[in-house]
């Protein structure tokens, strides 16, 4: 996912020198000026790179950690001496000896003036917009002293807003054609929904004929709103009718939270990235009004239980009923933006799907139903909100299916900025809330629940379960504090064997009706992988249709989102490698720092199947209320 | 569009990649010989282009809108496009301009109501020594005056 | 249809006799590094406009290491007022396609590509029917003219109308099937050209020159013109005058004489280097063409006193507006906020003070825009505003009549 030039496809790769691996080897390093100071750098390093690493600030706009070069907004500009133009410091590689200049009269004028052309067409009043306070444009008027509109400023609205996603909407008026949705969309994700149209002063981002956003293959991945600089592209809103349910004495109103929320929630409040506010959440959310918060790592716990289950289901049958027909790999289905991919790119392949319902949306079944039984409150007074980490969740709840509770399962899916802004809003300020536990019944869950919200996570819980399972050794003792370190990183794919051997263990009791005993297993190796971000997911999905290494595999984790839910398109923004690879830290840590940290041992999960999942894991009612069903959408746009 | 006119349309690209090549170079070359061929570059064709080619349809559709010669939405059956640029401007592009929407009864930027002319306006067309100029279709037409303009189009009529 | 007037053209270097294919004989008869001794001893400088020594950017080509290479001659030619290649094209194909048969040997290029703007469509039937003659000649082809290994030929590649697809980067971009939009710089095409291959992109008379050059030697070409502005110059003469047409004269030439050949008469204004040039007043008449000076693709237009150079500059503006390929800030944005300030100043609705901001805005499109095309496009606003002042500060009394 890191390597920004082969992830590209080949239309869309970057026009740089690429980087000499061993510089040192062609003459290598490069003595060059920045404002008179001289400065040894590697050859092929841009201008933009040279600068922050002496620190010395150049603003940039279109261009993103993540992404790669465009060179269009020109706000980067600097003076090289020698040149009769000044030039983008984010597209200029340094294969010569240089004299560079970062702010000179010339630089600052021609800086301004983008800042003022953006401003004259950029359509809207910050104090009116979803980013205010935390929007690029606005900070570079800020950084260059914009006081008035120098080219003035556009009166009228200029474009329709689309809101006719679930997850994305799209208000043109604020976009200054920077192009990181296009980049993020065609890319990092290979989704490819969004691109520039028309020319000159009609260049617009638009959909395949302009159509809605609703209307196109869009994954609701909502990787686009995390990289946009203004408030062009955000989350549709639903904090208004979550504020009315809160005021309405006839509603319960509970919330679930997902892991990866709580990891990145502090960046709103000022905290650097990387500090789990678990606890803190759960008093702020109560103080919000809620009348519950769950976990959203109970149902991670459970999705475990019946999506391991549904596994071991398909490996007896192609391995001990010689079933043909099976399909395998098992692909996870807890990311929503990764299951409509597949549906829209890979129909085909829809039976490899587990029929396991996300976690969001088994909590949302379980809580219209076990739950609303036993606190005796009738379910259609119930009000199920989930904040996640994601746009797509907002797509998932919405999905007609999602009604097995009788009911909308979940009625709302927020994004960790939107809850963020609640909290705002009703004066609370979280870094200072005292601590509290999850509400019963469900408790607190398992770190193997929480651990879902990093890539590898979901691998990690099945293989702690699944080894336990098998073996009946424990975690431990195979892996070093139950750390499986293969799954974990931020590699595009990972692939990991764990060989059984020729030691198995009981049958636990929870499945002992599904399987007769383990022998048909000893010797096995069981393949697993792990993709995240859909660029990936296509590349593993392009190497099982080749039959490639990775058709081999039993089971493999795909998230939508590079870096996993953490990286989700619902997070706080900014988003980079460096933000993504704290919040994984905050999550690892918090597992560790867990008694419980295996999903069946959950003494919650356990009650569960006790009292209400009476048939066990993929049983009647666990298929009536936990699994789903998936639509071939094929990519045709009507 | 019914059924066996998208096979039909289908094996004409199919045909057409086979002739130009899979690679994205060959994405104008096939476009322009839809457009040529149909006027427009439907949107089932803008489809079929990028599963061929294995692009994106939008990639396809922000390229046609980028040339002013590709268009999307089917135009008349004969295009007439007048040269706007300063040297045609000169020479009273707009008495010619003025004749040919009396004549048609359009607007330029309009299409008749039998299909059958869509006016339109394009910058230098590299006639500006043979002022003032007009095209329609792959035809050039020079030193024009309102006269021979509506000759012209009677002519095509 | 255009008409073909070779037989009565007049000039000294392009506009003379040739035969297709003698050009091509002699190169292969030298070393490459002969002939490219050739065209740099010759001073050859680009004839786009830019003026870039075209022996330099085929020496990088040639050195580039790559199997791939191609030439591909720049045949679109959008700049308003000009029409030079389309008369190379239409009359002397042999110099043109010669010209890039060579560039082909020098460079090491298997395929030529001429990128033919779509609005010339109607002499693809010609060209092609040229190319298949060059076939025939083993003009084109395996082992041309008996040249052991070098295999050549040459496609036609139609545009599809985008003024900007002139700039290289955003013609090699469309090439590969892309918008029109310019690339960022460095690498070069160079050495990372269309499909990332070292490409040489030259302009069609820039390759016509090449193959005169050739025939004729370096220390020839250099007997006329300047001393740095070698050769002669195709100039597209149009607007209020008599004999608007191309013309070949040799660099350094006035703006006066040329006025005078082409029979222009109460002459107030002449636009060299068409929309993205610089606008001369009168006092500037005794200027000389050549890079030195007023440097130029070729474009003349020629404006006489009834003509109210506002409405110029709007129609150069309208075009800009338009034709910008979008994709960076200064150059979309900036082209509507100049349109929009020669708006103002026609309905005279506009401050001085507004005006010098434009200005200053034009300046930093020049230094700041991705391509050419908006680092040219305030040119003629800041020119024509600056040489024809008086004209202009007339709308501030109500406009250009004193309505």
């Amino acid at each position: 996912m890191e390597n920004k030039d082969t992830r590209a496809p080949k239309s869309q790769q970057p026009h740089v020198v690429p980087k000499p691996e061993h510089p040192e080897h062609i003459g290598g390093s490069i003595s060059i000026e920045i404002n008179e100071k001289k400065v040894v750098v590697p050859m092929g390093t841009t201008i933009l790179e040279a600068c922050r690493n002496e620190g010395i600030h150049v603003p940039t706009l279109c261009h993103h950690d993540d992404l790669c070069v465009a060179g269009v907004c020109r706000i980067c500009v600097v003076e090289v001496e020698g040149m009769r133009t000044l030039q983008a410091a984010c597209a200029f590689p340094i294969t010569a000896p240089i004299k560079i200049k970062t702010s000179t009269t010339m630089v600052r004028k021609a800086r301004r003036h983008v800042i003022d052309l953006m401003l004259s067409e950029h359509y809207g009043e910050c104090y009116a917009c979803v980013r205010n306070n935390n929007c690029e444009l606005q900070s570079l008027a800020n950084e260059y002293n914009v006081d008035h509109y120098n080219f003035g400023h556009v009166k009228e609205s200029q474009h329709e807003v689309d809101d006719s996603s679930y997850s994305v909407v799209r208000d043109m008026d604020k976009c200054v054609l920077c192009k990181r949705c296009v980049r993020t969309c065609i890319d990092l994700q290979e989704v490819g929904v969004l691109e520039a149209s028309n020319r000159g002063d009609e260049t617009k981002i638009a959909t395949f004929l302009d159509k809605d956003l609703a209307d196109v293959i869009c994954i609701n991945c909502g990787q686009c709103i995390n990289r946009c600089p203004t408030g062009a592209l955000h989350e549709k809103a639903v904090s208004d009718p979550i504020w009315e349910a809160i005021e309405d004495p006839t509603k319960h109103v509970v919330m679930q939270t997902a892991p990866s929320p709580r990891a990145a929630i502090g960046e709103e409040f000022g905290l650097p990235a990387g500090h789990s506010m678990t606890q803190e959440l759960n008093t702020a959310i109560r103080r919000i009004g809620f009348d519950a918060v769950f976990d959203t790592n109970f149902t991670a716990d459970l999705t475990i239980i019946e999506e391991g289950t549904e596994l071991i289901i398909r490996l007896f049958q192609a391995l001990v009923e010689k079933k043909e027909d099976v399909a395998l790999p098992q692909f996870t289905s807890c990311s929503p933006g990764w299951v409509k991919y597949l549906e829209h790119f890979y129909p085909e392949y829809i039976d490899n799907l587990s029929t396991a319902k996300s976690p969001q949306q088994m909590f949302g079944a379980l809580l219209k139903t076990f739950y609303a039984e036993k606190i005796g409150v009738d379910p259609k007074d119930i009000v199920t909100v989930a904040t996640m980490p994601c746009a797509a969740k907002k797509y998932e709840c919405n999905r007609p299916e999602m009604n097995d509770s009788g009911f909308k399962d979940v009625d709302y899916g927020l994004t960790t900025r939107e809850l963020a802004k609640m909290i705002k809003e009703a004066g609370i300020n979280l870094p200072e809330m005292p601590k509290s536990h999850f509400d019963n019944p469900f408790g607190d869950a398992s770190g193997a629940g929480l651990i879902f919200g990093a890539t590898g996570g979901v691998m990690e819980a099945a293989i702690r379960s699944v080894v336990e399972f098998v073996t009946g050794v424990k975690a431990e003792d195979v892996f070093e504090r139950a750390n499986v370190m293969p799954v974990r990183g931020f590699d595009g794919i990972k692939i990991m064997e764990i060989p059984i051997g020729d030691q198995v263990g009981p049958v636990p009791e929870l499945i002992k009706h599904l399987v007769p005993n383990w022998d048909w297993l000893k010797g096995a190796t069981l393949k697993v992988a792990v993709a995240h971000g859909t660029a990936n997911a296509k590349k593993v999905m392009e190497d099982i249709k080749a039959g490639g290494e990775l058709s081999k595999c039993h089971f493999i984790e795909f998230m939508a989102c590079p870096g996993g839910c953490l990286g989700g398109g619902g997070q706080p923004i900014p988003t980079s490698p460096e933000i993504r690879k704290k919040r994984a830290e905050a999550i690892y840590a918090e597992d560790e720092s867990l008694e419980l940290r295996k999903s069946h041992e959950n003494p919650h999960v356990v009650q569960l199947y006790k009292e209400f999942l009476t048939e066990g894991p993929c049983g009647h009612k666990s298929h009536e209320l936990l699994h789903t069903h998936y639509t071939k959408r094929g990519k045709y746009i009507a | 569009m019914l059924v066996a006119e998208k096979n039909a349309l289908t094996e004409e690209i199919e045909q057409l990649v086979e002739k130009y090549g899979k690679d994205r170079s060959a994405l104008l070359e096939i476009l322009h010989e839809i457009q040529k061929k149909h006027r427009s570059i439907p949107d089932f064709a803008q489809q079929e282009v990028a599963r061929l080619l294995e692009i994106h349809p939008v990639e396809v559709y922000s390229v046609i809108s980028f040339y002013t010669f590709l268009n999307t939405e089917p135009k008349g059956r004969n295009l007439v496009r007048i040269c706007q640029t300063i040297s045609c401007d000169m020479k009273n592009k707009q008495a010619v301009v003025n004749a040919v929407e009396r004549e048609l009864g359009v607007k330029i930027g309009e299409t008749t109501r039998d299909r059958k002319f869509t006016v339109e306006y394009t910058n230098c067309m590299g006639l500006c020594d043979q002022g003032p100029a007009m095209a329609v279709n792959e035809r050039v037409y020079m030193k024009l005056t309102p006269e021979k303009a509506v000759e012209i189009l009677n002519e095509v009529k | 249809m255009v008409e073909n007037l070779r037989e009565t053209r007049q000039g000294e270097v392009l506009f003379t006799d040739y035969t297709r294919g003698e050009s091509v004989k002699k190169a292969l008869s030298m070393e490459r590094q002969d002939v490219l001794f050739e065209i740099k001893d010759s001073k050859l400088k680009g004839r786009g406009g830019a003026g870039f020594p075209t022996s330099t950017k085929w020496m990088l080509t040639a050195a580039a290491k790559s199997e791939e290479k191609y030439v591909v001659c720049n045949a679109d030619e959008g700049e308003p007022g000009t029409f030079k290649d389309r008369v190379l094209l239409w009359e002397y194909p042999d110099l043109v396609f010669d010209g890039m048969i060579i560039a082909g040997y020098v460079i090491g290029a298997k395929e030529g590509i001429l990128y033919l703007r779509g609005e010339y469509e109607y002499m693809l039937p010609s060209l092609e029917a040229y190319l298949e003659e060059l076939r025939k000649d083993n003009l084109l082809g395996e082992n041309i003219c008996g040249k052991e290994g070098f295999n050549y030929d040459i496609r036609i590649h139609l545009g599809h109308g985008a003024y900007v697809c002139g700039e290289e980067t955003a013609l090699i971009e469309s090439l590969e099937g892309h918008r029109g939009e310019a690339r960022n710089r460095p690498p070069f095409p160079v050495t990372t050209g269309f499909n990332k291959k070292p490409t040489v992109v030259n302009n069609v008379e820039t390759l016509a020159a090449v193959t005169r050059i050739v025939e004729k030697g370096g220390e020839w070409y250099k007997t006329h013109g300047t001393d740095k502005s070698t050769g002669s110059k195709l100039l597209s003469v149009s607007g209020d005058c008599e004999k608007p047409g191309v013309y070949e004269l040799p660099w350094g030439t006035t703006i006066s004489e040329l006025l005078e050949k082409v029979g222009a008469k109460n002459t107030k204004a002449v636009q060299v280097g068409g929309a993205s040039g610089v606008c001369l007043n009168k006092a500037q008449f005794d200027r000389t063409l050549g890079y030195e000076d007023v440097g130029t693709g070729g474009s003349v237009i020629i404006f006489d006193e009834s003509r109210d150079m506002l409405k110029v500059l709007k129609n150069f503006m309208e075009f800009f507006v338009e034709e910008s390929c979008g994709q960076c800030i200064p150059c979309r944005v900036g082209n509507t906020k100049l349109l929009e300030g020669v708006e103002m100043i026609e309905k005279g609705e506009f401050t001085f003070g507004y005006i010098n901001k434009l200005k200053d805005l034009g300046k930093s499109m020049q230094v700041s825009s991705k391509c050419g095309l908006g680092q040219s496009s305030p040119n003629s606003f800041l020119t024509i505003l600056e040489n024809f002042k008086d004209e202009i500060l007339n709308y501030a009394n109500g406009g250009r009549n004193g309505k």
